[in-house]
Formats: structure tokens, C-alpha cells, sequence
């Protein structure tokens, strides 16, 4: 009885785990990939002319330097509430709590998750 | 001509003549429909996108057209739907016109189409339809803003250093962001209350807008619409 309520509530997780992952893929693509590319490298068709260049998301070692709550903060308002270009705006107005979660996620699975 | 037409349908006929003549809405009903069939299939005209999930504007294939009346200027709908160059250097979902290169990410302009142009006629009889399509009238009346000047350098460095406006948007021909409209030509193309109410609250028009707040202050946001009159206005 309780193996199969576990295994009932870890499939349940891991299916808004999946969804989550989905959405935060999305909206980075809407959102996020004009400037930080399709590749999520920092090279989008803004980049060419911009004088500060996108962080490249897939920079293992800068990524990893740098808490969920960090990059949480640096999407809701943006590049300069720490201190860094006005050219990463601020999202707060755009995307909900949630919504910004499921970004912080895909930014994980872009600069830890590769094989 | 009328002689074999019953008194009473001679009557009725006369009411409907002077009823078309009389009230534009009459002419307008027709044009709504042309408007429905020809453009509808790839803009919205009506505000149902903004209940739908937020994975609407990947799949939007123009801009919206629901609140026409409330952004554009009749003069330019009249001339652009003769002439219609491009906007968005990028097209209307910037990331399905990006391929990757070895210099990064490039739009790929052979995917952007050219947009259906209309006779002069036509263009007239849409524009004026378009222009009847208000619905947010009550933001535009709450905007304070009152067209000034602004020196062209300060202008600059308010849209690019200050607020990194040019991340995506030109300022001039080839310089600048290329993933939102051109703005050096929005002067022309927008009614001044449309571009600061825009600029302090764009999720306020549309909550899928890929427009993020750069600054939502009343003086810096005029600031910045002074500098699009500025530039506009150099535009020939
Ligand atoms: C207009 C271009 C632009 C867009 C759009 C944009 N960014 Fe950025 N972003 C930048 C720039 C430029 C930097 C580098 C700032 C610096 O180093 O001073 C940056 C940096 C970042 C950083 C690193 C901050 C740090 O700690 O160094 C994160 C995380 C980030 N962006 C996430 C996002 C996400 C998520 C989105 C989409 C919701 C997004 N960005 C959209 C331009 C952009
Ligand atoms: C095949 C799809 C398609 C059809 C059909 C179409 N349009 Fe468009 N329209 C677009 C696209 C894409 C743009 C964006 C062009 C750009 O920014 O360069 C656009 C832009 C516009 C704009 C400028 C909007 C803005 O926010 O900048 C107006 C006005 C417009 N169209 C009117 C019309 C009218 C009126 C019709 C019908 C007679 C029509 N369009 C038919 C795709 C279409
Ligand atoms: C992250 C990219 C981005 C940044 C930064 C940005 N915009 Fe925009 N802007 C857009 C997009 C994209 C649109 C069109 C709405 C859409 O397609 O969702 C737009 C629309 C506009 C419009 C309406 C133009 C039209 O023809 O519809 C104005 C005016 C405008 N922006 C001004 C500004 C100003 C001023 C700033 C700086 C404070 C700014 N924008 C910063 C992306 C951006």
C-alpha cells in the first residue's frame, strides 16, 4: 500500500517536473532567445549591436557561480539591480512568479545538463 | 427607372440609400467583413489572444489589430497598406526567423514575406474602418503626455546607454536591436498618446507582448517619446 502511494505521488511530481521544464523551454525561446541566441550562447540576432554582450547560458563554470535566487532576481528586475547592463531587462511586468521559476529550471538544464 | 417598383420598396430603397449615405456604419459593416476575410486569417481582430496561454504570440502570424485605433495614425494606415515595406526587421515572432551561423545567430530574411498591398480605394476605405476600432480608449485618455523636444544626443544616450532600448529596436537605419519594430519611423506611423502609454505599460495592451518596462516613470518615458519625435521627424 505505501510503495504504491509513493510510486503514485514520484509520477505525479515528475510529470509537473516534465510540464514545468516545457513551459520554462518555451518562454526562454519567446522571451530570452532574441538576445541569448537559439542555442542559448549568447549569440541571438540582437548581439551583432549591442555594446554589452548576452551572458552565454551555457557557460558551465559562470552558471554554476551563480544561486537560483540570483538568477531569479536578474529576470524579474532586470541587469542593473546587480549591477549590470540596463540591456538585460527587466521581466517582472512580462512573466509571473512561476513563470520565472520554470526559466531559472531551463537555465539549469542549459549550462549543467549537457552530454 | 423606379416606375415599376411598388411606392412602399420605392420608400424602404430611398431610407437605405440615405441610411448608407448618412451613417458610416453602414459602409463600415461591409468593410468589417472584407477586413475579416482578407486579413483576418493572420491578424486579430478581436482581444480573445489575450485570454489564450501565453504560447499564443510564438504562433501569432501578424501584429494585432483589435486595438487599431487606439495606435496608428489614419495618415500612415492609408499609405502603408498601398506600400507595405517592412517593420520588423525580424518579422512578427523573431525566433522563428533566426538560424544559427558562425557568427552567431542571423535572421533569415528569405522566410519573412512581403505583406498584401491595396489600391488606393481600398486602403482608404480600411483605413477608416481601422481607425473605428478603439477599445482602449480609457488608456489613452489617462495619458499626460505633451509632445516636446529633447537634444538629439541626450535622446541617444537615454534609448541606448540609459535604457537599452536599442537592445532591440533601431533608432536609425541598420543600427540597433533587430527583434522589435523599427522606431525610427514611429513618429509617423503612431499617435503620440498610443507611444508613451505603450512604453509605461505595454503588458496593458497586450499581455503576450515580448515588450518588456524599461522604465515606467511619466517624465523618462516622455523622454524617450520625445526622442522618437525627433527621429521621426528627420524621417523623409
Ligand atoms: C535585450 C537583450 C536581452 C534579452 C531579451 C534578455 N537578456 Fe539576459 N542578458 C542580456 C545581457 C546584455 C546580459 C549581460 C549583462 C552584463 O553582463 O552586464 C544578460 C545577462 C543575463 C543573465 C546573467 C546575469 C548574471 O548574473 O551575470 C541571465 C541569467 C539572463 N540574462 C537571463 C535572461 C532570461 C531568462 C531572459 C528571458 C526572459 C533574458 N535574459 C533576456 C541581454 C538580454
Ligand atoms: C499572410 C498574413 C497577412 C495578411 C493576410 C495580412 N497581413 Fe497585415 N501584417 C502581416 C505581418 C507579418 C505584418 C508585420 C509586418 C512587419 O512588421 O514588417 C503585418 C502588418 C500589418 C500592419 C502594421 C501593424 C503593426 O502593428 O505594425 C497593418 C496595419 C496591417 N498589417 C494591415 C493588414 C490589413 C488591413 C490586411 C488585410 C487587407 C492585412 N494586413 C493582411 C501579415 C498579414
Ligand atoms: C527585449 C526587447 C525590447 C526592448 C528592450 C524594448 N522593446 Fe519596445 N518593443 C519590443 C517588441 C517585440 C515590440 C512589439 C510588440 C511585440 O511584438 O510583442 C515593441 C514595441 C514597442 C513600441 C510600439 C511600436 C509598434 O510599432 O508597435 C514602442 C513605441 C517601443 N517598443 C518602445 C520601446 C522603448 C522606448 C524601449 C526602451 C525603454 C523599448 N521599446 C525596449 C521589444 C523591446
Amino acid at each position: 500500500m505505501k510503495t504504491l502511494l509513493l510510486a503514485a505521488t514520484l509520477s505525479l511530481v515528475s510529470t509537473t517536473a516534465l510540464a514545468e521544464a516545457g513551459s520554462g523551454k518555451q518562454l526562454y525561446s519567446i522571451y530570452c532567445t532574441q538576445c541569448h541566441g537559439v542555442a542559448g550562447d549568447g549569440k541571438g540576432i540582437n548581439a551583432a549591436q549591442m555594446a554589452v554582450q548576452p551572458r552565454d547560458h551555457t557557460d558551465t563554470k559562470e552558471m554554476s557561480a551563480r544561486t537560483d535566487e540570483e538568477l531569479f532576481k536578474v529576470i524579474e528586475h532586470g541587469g542593473k539591480s546587480i549591477n549590470k547592463s540596463v540591456l538585460m531587462p527587466p521581466w517582472g511586468d512580462n512573466l509571473n512568479d512561476d513563470e520565472i521559476h520554470a526559466l531559472v529550471g531551463h537555465l539549469r538544464e542549459l549550462c549543467c545538463q549537457k552530454n | 427607372m423606379t416606375k415599376g417598383i411598388p411606392v412602399k420598396l420605392r420608400l424602404t430603397l430611398g431610407i437605405a440609400a440615405v441610411l448608407a449615405v448618412g451613417v458610416p456604419l453602414a459602409v463600415h459593416a461591409d468593410t468589417a467583413a472584407d477586413v475579416k476575410q482578407q486579413c483576418g486569417s493572420c491578424h486579430a481582430l478581436d482581444h480573445d489572444y489575450a485570454k489564450a496561454a501565453k504560447h499564443e504570440r510564438a504562433e501569432r502570424k501578424a501584429p494585432p489589430l483589435d486595438f487599431a485605433g487606439n495606435k496608428f495614425r489614419r495618415e500612415w494606415l492609408y499609405s502603408w497598406l498601398q506600400n507595405p515595406v517592412r517593420l520588423r526587421p525580424a518579422g512578427v515572432f523573431p525566433p522563428a526567423h533566426a538560424k544559427p551561423s558562425a557568427d552567431g545567430d542571423v535572421v533569415d530574411t528569405a522566410t519573412l514575406a512581403k505583406h498584401p498591398a491595396l489600391d488606393a480605394a481600398q486602403a482608404g476605405k480600411v483605413a477608416d474602418y481601422l481607425m473605428t476600432l478603439t477599445p482602449f480608449d480609457a488608456l489613452i485618455a489617462a495619458e499626460t503626455y505633451q509632445p516636446g523636444s529633447i537634444a538629439q544626443r541626450m535622446g541617444q544616450m537615454n534609448f541606448g546607454k540609459f535604457k537599452g532600448c536599442d537592445g532591440c529596436h533601431q533608432d536609425a537605419p541598420d543600427k540597433g536591436g533587430v527583434s522589435g519594430p523599427e522606431l525610427y519611423t514611429a513618429w509617423q506611423r503612431l499617435q503620440p498618446a498610443f507611444i508613451s502609454a505603450y512604453i509605461t505599460q505595454p503588458a496593458a495592451w497586450d499581455p503576450h507582448t515580448m515588450m518588456p518596462v524599461g522604465d515606467a516613470n511619466a517624465a523618462a518615458v516622455h523622454k524617450l517619446a520625445n526622442y522618437l519625435k525627433l527621429i521621426g521627424e528627420k524621417q523623409p
